[in-house]
């Protein structure tokens, strides 16, 4: 929402400042010098910084393996380790219970580590270039969030073709807006890992936050182990405590749509903590809009971090 | 239609800087700073480090925002933020390109910022990589280029969009004498096109190049014009005198020449019309105590000694940058 309304008057003022702009002839030869451009698209830039998004990822083909391999790992180790200590809702055995979290795992890790390139990207100088040019901040967030998000979104679909393929979970009709659902927590935290990185002028901050902070975002959305649920009589205040901050979490909620749309015909809710689908995806969006307008303010409010050192 | 007149006017296509003064907190790193850069002018900023040239070439490529003063970027104030970044290009002295990305994407992708797409994009991008001689590099990874080539590519980017004001911050770091007088050249061929051209130095030898040049020192420009202008009120002749006691030889040269001298550490300096006549009474006074006596045409560095009373490279000790 935020986004909109703050890409119209970016585009207004570029408008008014190049007024008599007209396209010089494209085919001079020489480097002559022409009047303004054609006003600049925000849009386009955007997309242009998308793209490169893309570009990079898979020109690192570590980032590549490790993004598809390490999750995997994850969930065939926990899910089979874990297997025999387990007794989940609806007679799921850990390898079942523990694929939502992996998803979860996949969009979290490849969305924010995505977003975090906007340090290197300041400390490399490509970034100062791209704000000194004249289409405004939104070009930047767009490009670093849909590029980031998309990339974290194909993976989180590469990931769950495996998984139908190897019959873990049923393929049905819900696998669509489980899509959508996937494709708003990836912006969601797109949008957290702008939050996160815009301040920061160096990696080794973000790896204390990544522990500190999204690591166990992750652990208390029920990905691990299932939400405590609430007024059953035989629990200490420090599964309350537990149960109250996993509540709190915003993720909770994708997490437990993820769920439900994994396996519809189960029924979480009798067997624990299972809001309804209205009140996930309230959450989630309301989430991810929280999450992008937080990134926006911050982005437009620091001219401190233009400079390059 | 005439290619080689663009319809710039001189106005629309200058610099005009009034009364610009910078702090960061307590230090004021510009001081009350006026220029002016007319069109098609190759203009130099020289300073040691230090000096405030970088503080004002932020102002001057809306990097930081006007504190005091006024400013005026190819007809606009830098208040009016978009209206000047259409109208300039900036190479700065910090690399900006994406080492993961072709030389071809890099260019793509400063396009996009600026507007540019489709043929359009691609006939000027083919015109900017041929002049900075890149065309049979273009599909490379800018990681793998080294860095003269990689300035070049900052260059390309610097003046895809034809900016009427082109800003470069130090443009010949990393490069060598070959690549630098390729500079130089494409600089000279662009201002002749009608572009106007600031950039920052701290190498004398490259303001010496430029059409124009202001040279400043603590937050002032102490002397503006043009390399001839400014070496020739030092006058015809600069005397150099290298002795073991400086001062001794001072009071020698004042008292019994009674001519007027400027120390500047070992050395005596001694500005005349005529050095021919002066050298042998030199020789004669001051006998076995003068090291060396040396003759030369003053350059810029004596510019600068006689306008701040102190060596260019030994003035960097309020080094901030």
């Amino acid at each position: 929402m935020s986004m909109t309304t703050s890409a119209k008057t970016t585009s207004a003022q570029t408008t008014s400042a190049s007024a008599a702009g007209s396209e010089s002839d494209a085919a001079s030869p020489s480097m002559t010098v022409g009047s303004p451009l054609a006003t600049p698209s925000g849009f386009a830039a955007a997309w242009m910084l998308a793209k490169r998004e893309w570009v990079r990822f898979f020109r690192q083909r570590n980032r590549v393996v490790a993004a598809i391999v390490q999750p995997l790992l994850f969930w065939v180790l926990f899910g089979t380790g874990l297997r025999g200590s387990f007794e989940g809702a609806g007679g799921q055995d850990f390898l079942q219970f523990f694929l939502p979290g992996t998803v979860a795992l996949i969009v979290l890790f490849t969305a924010i580590f995505a977003t975090i390139s906007v340090i290197e990207d300041r400390r490399e100088g490509f970034m100062q270039a791209v704000l000194v040019a004249p289409v405004g901040r939104w070009p930047v967030l767009a490009g670093k969030v849909l590029g980031g998000g998309a990339i974290a979104w194909v993976q989180a679909a590469l990931f769950l073709v495996l998984v139908f393929a190897f019959g873990t979970a049923p393929l049905g009709l819900s696998v669509l807006p489980l899509m959508g659902l996937l494709a708003v927590l990836a912006l969601a935290m797109c949008g957290l890992g702008m939050i996160v990185a815009w301040p920061m002028d160096s990696t080794q901050g973000f790896h204390a936050i990544m522990m500190l902070g999204l690591m166990p975002m992750w652990l208390l959305s029920g990905a691990f182990f299932p939400v405590p649920a609430a007024g059953e009589q035989s629990l200490g205040w420090g599964q309350l405590l537990l149960g109250g901050i996993m509540r709190a979490n915003p993720l909770t909620y994708g997490l437990a749509e993820m769920r439900h749309l994994l396996y519809p015909s189960v029924d979480f809710a009798a067997q624990g903590f299972a809001p309804s689908s209205i009140t996930n995806w309230t959450v989630s969006v309301l989430f991810m809009v929280g999450m992008l307008t937080l990134a926006w303010i911050l982005m437009r409010g620091s001219k401190k971090a233009d400079l390059v050192a | 239609m005439p290619q080689s007149n663009p319809p710039v006017s001189p106005l629309a296509a200058s610099i005009v800087v009034q009364n610009v003064r910078h702090c960061y907190g307590e230090r004021e790193a510009l001081r009350g700073v006026d220029l002016e850069v007319s069109a098609g002018q190759i203009f130099a900023l020289l300073g040691p480090n230090g000096s405030g040239k970088t503080t004002l070439f932020r102002l001057i490529s809306t990097l930081m925002p006007l504190q005091s003063g006024q400013m005026t970027v190819a007809g606009a104030a830098v208040s009016d933020v978009m209206a000047v970044r259409s109208r300039i290009g900036i190479v700065f002295q910090s690399p900006s390109l994406d080492k993961k990305l072709t030389v071809d994407e890099n260019i793509a992708c400063q396009a996009a910022l600026y507007g540019l797409s489709g043929a359009a994009m691609r006939s000027r991008r083919d015109q900017v990589l041929q002049l900075v001689g890149l065309t049979d590099r273009r599909a490379e990874l800018c990681e793998r280029l080294s860095g003269g080539l990689k300035r070049r590519v900052e260059l390309a980017k610097g003046m895809l969009h034809r900016p009427s004001v082109l800003l470069l911050d130090e443009p010949s770091t990393g490069l060598d004498p070959g690549a630098r007088l390729d500079l130089w050249e494409a600089l000279r061929a662009m201002a002749a096109d009608g572009m106007t051209i600031l950039l920052t130095t701290h190498l004398l030898e490259e303001a010496d190049k430029a059409d124009r040049l202001a040279i400043l020192a603590e937050g002032q420009v102490i002397a503006e014009g043009s390399p001839d202008e400014l070496q020739a009120e030092l006058g015809e002749g600069l005397i150099t005198v290298v002795s073991d006691d400086p001062a001794a030889t001072e009071q020698i040269i004042r008292e019994q020449l009674g001519v007027t001298v400027q120390r500047v550490q070992q050395q005596i300096r001694i500005q005349c019309p005529q050095p021919a006549a002066l050298v042998p009474q030199l020789a004669e006074h001051l006998g076995a105590s003068a090291r060396s006596i040396t003759v030369g045409r003053p350059g810029l560095e004596d510019v600068f000694i006689a306008k701040t009373g102190h060596r260019f490279w030994a003035s960097a000790d309020t080094q901030d940058e």
